[in-house]
């Protein structure tokens, strides 16, 4: 495959990703960004995917379903997700995580 | 297909059909009878798990996808008898007046969370056990938020929904490289050329740390007593036991059947994590007041004993694991339902306030008292068996000094298992809780978990018959 980014780019970016999702995970003190921090981690298995099942395994589409599940359900994660998000912002008044802390340790 | 091979997925069908069923009737039901809905959504459940105890053929259906063998039904129908045990014991609660309205999207959330653990159990490959792992987790997160209008349950929805995404985005991290590395999917395929290459072990640590989110072990578990303490109480046993359950089963299966190549690895591993988490649950629990915070850390602290089985990678760790599993069913059902039951009828959930329970609730102190035992492993109960069952197999692995550090923590165990004892038996207070009386199902649900801490101990053909169906490493 001349002329193609070759597949190292691909991996590179999704192992950023990967880690700036972590990062922004533990970072983020709004629930919506750490929401938002786990679409990109979840993103970045899906390049993983796609990518090796581009670039190694042409002849079976295993990668391709596996990324297409996965975002079908993260979809289904955010929904609830915002739900909950949704009630927490009626119960406290803030969506801040150290405004929810009352139950510690 | 035929029908016949639908007939393998029977479990799965079945427990589809109840849900839909269950929320048809919801929309058809007047106001003023829903309440006939919960005797018949338990009614139902009771008629599932019975079929579920009929033989079963084996087989696989998806082309590899799903699988059923006699070893994963038995695993399906203990999670069927705690599910059951559960719900029998959720009565009072769903029963409460503010919970009038919404008491069907109870059954069925708890349901579709349970139909995602049979397919997690059953998966062929990691596309099912991903799809069933994410079906067992988002739902209990909504249960777990139930009682929308308390602060205490929305902070543990959410708090539950936010660590589960980011354990399943760890472990689809590691499954993706473990795609990359071998080019398949399929369990079977995947572990034909699974070696212990570099990237193959960055996949397996990234796969165990999501797996161990879902069991809750150290380094894993601070979701866990967050969570255990904000959701209602049925919810929490629920998690506590079938969640935990479930996870564990179909950890045990990968690692047996997948990641058997990296036998010395995953043990190490396991050793490290099972030390840390019977420490941490063990020295945590010492120090709660609030019986659910307590009962989490005693539920993180047995998971790290589960791992001792499975570190064994022989036949008898599996049948220990699963055996384990079983009695720790009865036996912390057997607390939460004393601890749901009195929490419906007073609404107190502090350890000193079971002080001098005993004089007012004799049979609610005598229960709680077996569960206890049974949680710490004391001889005549089940409890004891399954652990002694656990050490034997790690014992005969050879990993002696494990064993010594888990004895260890079991008497650490026993310190805080007999506090609640001592409050209940010794204690004396002006106010102790009032005497009441549960209504007959929440009765028959505490009957079946003490039955069960004292038959499945007793009832060698029980450890046999699962001991029959399970396979070692080897």
């Amino acid at each position: 495959m001349t002329g193609t980014i070759p597949l190292q780019y691909f991996l590179i970016i999704s192992t950023l990703m990967f880690f700036t999702g972590i990062y922004g995970f533990l970072t983020r003190r709004n629930l919506i960004t750490m929401l938002m921090s786990i679409e990109l981690i979840l993103n970045s298995v899906n390049i993983n995917f796609v990518a090796f099942n581009r670039f190694l395994y042409p002849d079976n589409l295993h990668g391709h379903f596996f990324s297409l599940i996965v975002i079908a359900v993260a979809a289904a994660e955010a929904a609830v997700a915002i739900a909950i998000i949704i009630n927490i912002y009626r119960n406290f008044r803030s969506i801040d995580v150290d405004k929810v802390d009352e139950m510690k340790f | 297909m035929t029908v016949n091979d639908f007939l393998l997925m029977r479990h799965e069908l079945m427990l589809v059909a109840i849900a839909l069923i269950l929320l048809i009737t919801d929309l058809m039901v007047k106001p003023a009878h829903k309440s006939a809905i919960v005797p018949f959504a338990i009614a139902l459940f009771a008629v599932q798990t019975i079929v579920g105890f009929l033989p079963a053929d084996e087989g696989v259906l998806f082309g590899g996808m799903f699988k059923t063998t006699p070893l994963i039904s038995l695993m399906k129908n203990v999670l069927n008898i705690g599910v059951l045990i559960i719900l029998l014991q959720s009565w009072p609660w769903v029963n409460k007046p503010e919970n009038r309205e919404k008491m069907s999207e109870y059954f069925i959330l708890l349901f579709s969370t349970l139909i995602g653990m049979y397919f997690m159990i059953s998966s062929g490959d990691f596309l099912m056990f991903y799809l069933g792992l994410e079906t067992a987790t988002i739902p209990i997160a909504a249960l777990a938020a139930y009682t929308h209008h308390q602060t205490k349950s929305a902070e543990a929805g959410v708090k539950l929904i936010l660590s589960s995404a980011l354990s399943s985005g760890i472990l689809l991290f590691g499954l993706s490289l473990i795609y990359g590395s071998t080019g398949s999917i399929y369990f079977d395929q995947v572990a034909a050329v699974y070696s212990n290459a570099p990237m193959q072990v960055l996949a397996f640590l990234f796969f165990i740390s999501g797996m161990a989110f879902k069991i809750s072990l150290v380094p894993f578990h601070l979701w866990t007593a967050d969570v255990y303490e904000g959701a209602p109480v049925n919810v929490t046993s629920y998690l506590s036991v079938v969640s935990k359950g479930a996870a564990s089963f179909i950890l045990v299966l990968v690692l047996y059947k997948v990641f058997f190549q990296l036998f010395d690895i995953w043990q190490n591993v396991l050793y490290v994590i099972s030390v840390l988490t019977m420490f941490v649950g063990n020295l945590f629990a010492l120090r709660q007041q609030n019986m659910k915070r307590f009962l989490a850390f005693s539920s993180i602290a047995q998971a790290g004993f589960i791992l001792l089985g499975m570190m064994a990678g022989s036949q008898m760790g599996m049948t220990s694991v699963i055996y384990f599993i079983l009695v720790y069913i009865f036996s912390n059902l057997g607390a939460f339902g004393v601890v749901a039951a009195i929490e419906a009828s007073t609404g107190k959930i502090l350890m000193s306030d079971y002080n001098g329970l005993y004089r007012t609730n004799p049979k609610l102190s005598l229960l709680m008292m077996l569960a206890m035992f049974s949680l710490a492993g004391i001889p005549p109960v089940a409890g004891f068996f399954g652990k002694f069952f656990l050490f034997t197999s790690a014992a005969s692995a050879g990993l002696y000094w494990l064993v010594f550090i888990a004895v260890l923590n079991a008497t650490i165990s026993l310190y805080y298992y007999l506090m609640v004892v001592k409050a209940m038996f010794i204690n004396k207070t002006d106010t102790p809780i009032a005497p009441f009386r549960s209504d007959s199902m929440t009765r028959l649900g505490l009957i079946l978990s003490g039955l069960g801490i004292f038959v499945v101990g007793f009832w060698s053909q029980v450890y046999e018959f699962i001991n029959s169906l399970s396979v070692g490493l080897f």
